[in-house]
């Protein structure tokens, strides 16, 4: 028994697009090639709303896009001076936050922090470097987790949960002491395969599957020459 | 799984300064003079505990100027990790490239930034002596001045040299090329060409570079024969079959003063069975030397005197040639002159050229294969000729993949005591007498150490100046005076 879905109408950045119902602000953009920035979403992983990145002004109120759902008639405001400034100070928190060498770290070039940071405009974080202590697990033959540059964005959590249905990660603690931990002393004493969706999730060098650093020379990355974002714009130039 | 503290590292400030320390006693003559360089340790404890693929591009933090010496003798060591020491030929020739490109960039950097000033305000007779030029001539800004068209020379020969490390290794610094058991790219049939359209001009430009230092020497060797000189035994790598000069790969040879070889065709995996490091109280830095021959007697010199002291020819025809005379001064034994790093250092850099020339004739650089592996190893020693000498990088790793000993001998350390000795000879010929230390005397000191190149610190280095420090102690070990030059 499918119910139909109704298509309702709502405006981003001053742009009318048509909706379908029950989806959210955040697909409902990316449908109408409007990108707004995030981190935690993931494909279709239930939304966990933890990292604030796609925070965005719904009827005036600052909600996060990739957890709220479109309702007839919202009006929302993503791309602003004053939203901009917020999620450059999240990003750039999460950088201080961690332990972020972009210079020498293999993900550089794949990493959606760095380029979510490239197309901020962030070159020198404005926080001071916490230097935490973090360590890391690489117990696992195939895969490493290097909890040095964790951002806590429980895409492993959920892709292992969701896709893989397997349970590898899960949070403890709360608050400024919040961490990803493994069901199991280290990563090698879980059921965790190199082949499990869970290894290609980590947005950044956190969760990675060994050896393969370095392969894809400069200038070949993902992010060399494209900006984050500008694919989902790409296909709006297209439509149009 | 241990913890690891993972802090910014301070590298590229490394190595502050050089501190010189001259001591004299009662009938004010020098008795005792130091180099002391404070030497970053924190590297190798850095390194520990991170995945061994990791390793050549951290490492290439240890140094601003030189940072693809560590990028390849770190991936040469992690081949080893992976089995994979048999390159594939583009794996190996893309990296002998981008070494080339490195050697060539920093040869001439040292060249027409830091030692023509000294060079070329001798050789054209505005000074009477090599090492009295004004302060004010002794600079990079004076010879542009004065020699504007080598100037540019200078400044394109190092671009070019920028050129072949971003074409090999993706970028100018920093790059990625070498990964453990080969290389991530090869060469692009537009990088090949964009490459040789300038070749004859660097081809050419070295040429004068050898003729500039040659001239110089020859110019005035009754001052520079004994200018900071000592009787030393030289170290370097050799090609394995026939002895030649290969900055890449090959096997250890030392000869002594006078030319007998006292270690020959080692491989370098073996390398802690000829060289050992000893400490000394008053440096951090510590001092390497030949074990069968001792502390006293064992320590050896590096870098490009050493190099052709111990190579049997050079594989390149027109550095051949330009080896030939400069042995011809020696009477085929080796040098062992202070000042001669200067000429051995620019035929070096004409071989660096006529290599690469070599190289982009190559088809190979456009393979495909890139990467290789093998049966895995636990230890591992890389080694290769950087522009200052010889660089020893030596890991273990374990089952994990995390890298759990490290042991660093850099080309600076290589060279401490021979520095050293350029320090002290400078100072007893010179100091004796004095009890303040003039412009003069510490141009000399300079230039001294300034032949061997030392990477005091790379951010300096890079501007043309490196900063020292000289204090002068008398017997009752009070400070008679004190200069500082930035
Ligand atoms: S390991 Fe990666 S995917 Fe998992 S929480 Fe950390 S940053 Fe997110
Ligand atoms: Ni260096």
């Amino acid at each position: 028994m499918t119910k139909n879905k109704q298509t309702l109408t709502i405006t981003i950045d001053g742009k009318k697009i048509a909706v379908e119902e029950g989806i959210t602000i955040l697909k409902a953009a990316e449908k109408a090639g409007i990108y707004i920035p995030h981190l935690c979403a993931y494909k279709d992983l239930i939304p966990h709303g933890s990292c604030r990145v796609c925070s965005v002004r719904v009827n005036g109120r600052i909600q996060a896009s990739c957890v709220q759902t479109v309702s007839e008639g919202m009006v929302i405001e993503s791309d602003t001076a004053e939203l901009l400034e917020y999620r450059r100070m999240i990003v750039d928190m999460l950088f201080v936050e961690g332990n972020h060498f972009c210079m020498f770290c293999e993900k550089s070039g794949h990493c959606e922090l760095q380029a979510m940071a490239y197309r901020f405009g962030i070159t020198a974080p404005q926080f001071p470097y916490l230097n935490p202590n973090r360590d890391i697990d690489l117990s696992h033959p195939d895969v490493f987790l290097d909890h040095n540059r964790c951002i806590l964005c429980g895409r492993c959590v959920r892709t292992s949960q969701e896709l893989d249905h397997k349970n590898v990660f899960q949070f403890v603690n709360r608050g400024h002491k919040k961490r990803l931990e493994v069901n199991a002393k280290g990563l090698a004493e879980t059921d965790l395969n190199v082949t499990d969706s869970v290894v290609n999730a980590c947005p950044v060098g956190a969760l990675m599957k060994k050896r393969v650093g370095y392969e894809v020379p400069i200038g070949n990355r993902p992010f060399d020459h494209a900006s984050i974002g500008s694919e989902i714009e790409k296909t709006e130039g297209e439509r149009k | 799984m241990g913890t690891r503290k993972y802090t910014i590292l301070p590298v590229t400030r490394v190595e502050g300064h050089g501190k010189v320390t001259i001591h004299m006693n009662e009938a004010n003559e020098v008795t005792e003079a130091r180099l002391h360089i404070v030497e970053f340790r924190g590297f190798e404890r850095f390194i520990l505990g991170r995945p061994y693929w990791e390793v050549p591009v951290i490492v290439q933090r240890l140094c601003g100027i030189c940072p693809v010496s560590h990028h390849l003798a770190a991936a040469k060591a992690m081949d080893r990790i992976v089995g994979g020491e048999d390159l594939t030929p583009t794996a190996e020739k893309m990296r002998r490239l981008m070494h080339y490109g490195q050697m060539f960039q920093s040869h001439a950097l040292h060249f027409f930034h830091l030692s023509s000033p000294d060079l070329l305000f001798g050789t054209d007779g505005t000074a009477l002596s090599a090492f009295d030029a004004p302060p004010e001539m002794r600079n990079i800004l004076a010879v542009a001045g004065k020699f504007p068209e080598l100037a540019v020379q200078g400044v394109m020969m190092r671009k070019y040299g920028q050129e072949v490390i971003k074409a090999t290794a993706g970028k100018k610094i920093h790059g990625t090329g070498a990964i453990p058991g080969g290389i991530n790219k090869n060469l692009s049939i537009e990088e090949r060409d964009f490459l040789l359209k300038d070749i004859d001009k660097m081809i050419e430009w070295s040429k004068s570079a050898v003729k500039i230092a040659k001239d110089f020497t020859l110019g005035h060797v009754e001052e520079l024969l004994p200018f900071g000189s000592f009787d030393s035994n030289h170290l370097s790598l050799v090609r394995k079959s026939d002895g030649a000069l290969d900055l890449y790969d090959g096997v250890l040879r030392a000869v002594d003063k006078d030319g007998n070889r006292i270690v020959d065709d080692v491989d370098y995996q073996r390398y802690l069975e000829v060289v050992s490091e000893e400490v000394r109280s008053w440096s951090y830095m510590k001092f390497p030397f030949i074990k069968k021959l001792g502390h006293e007697q064992g320590w050896y010199r590096v870098g490009p005197l050493a190099r052709l002291n111990t190579a049997s020819f050079i594989p390149t025809p027109l550095a051949e040639n330009e080896r030939k005379e400069f042995k011809a001064v020696t009477n085929g034994k080796p040098n062992n002159v202070t000042m001669c790093y200067h000429w051995a250092r620019m035929i070096e850099l004409l071989h660096s050229i006529e290599m690469i020339q070599e190289l982009l004739h190559d088809s190979d650089l456009q393979g495909t294969d890139l990467v290789t592996s093998g049966p895995r190893r636990e230890e591992t020693v890389g080694v290769l000729e950087a522009p200052r000498g010889t660089l020893f990088h030596h890991y273990r790793v374990d089952k994990n993949d995390a890298v759990v000993m490290a042991n660093l001998i850099v080309s600076t350390t290589n060279n401490n005591e021979p520095m050293n000795q350029a320090v002290k000879r400078v100072a007893k010929d010179h100091f004796t007498g004095k009890s303040n230390i003039t412009e003069n005397l510490l141009n000399r000191i300079e230039v001294a150490i300034r032949a061997y190149d030392p990477c005091l610190s790379c951010a300096t280095h890079a501007l043309g100046k490196m900063p020292l420090v000289v204090e002068l102690y008398d017997a009752g070990n009070s400070l008679l005076d004190s200069k500082i030059r930035e």
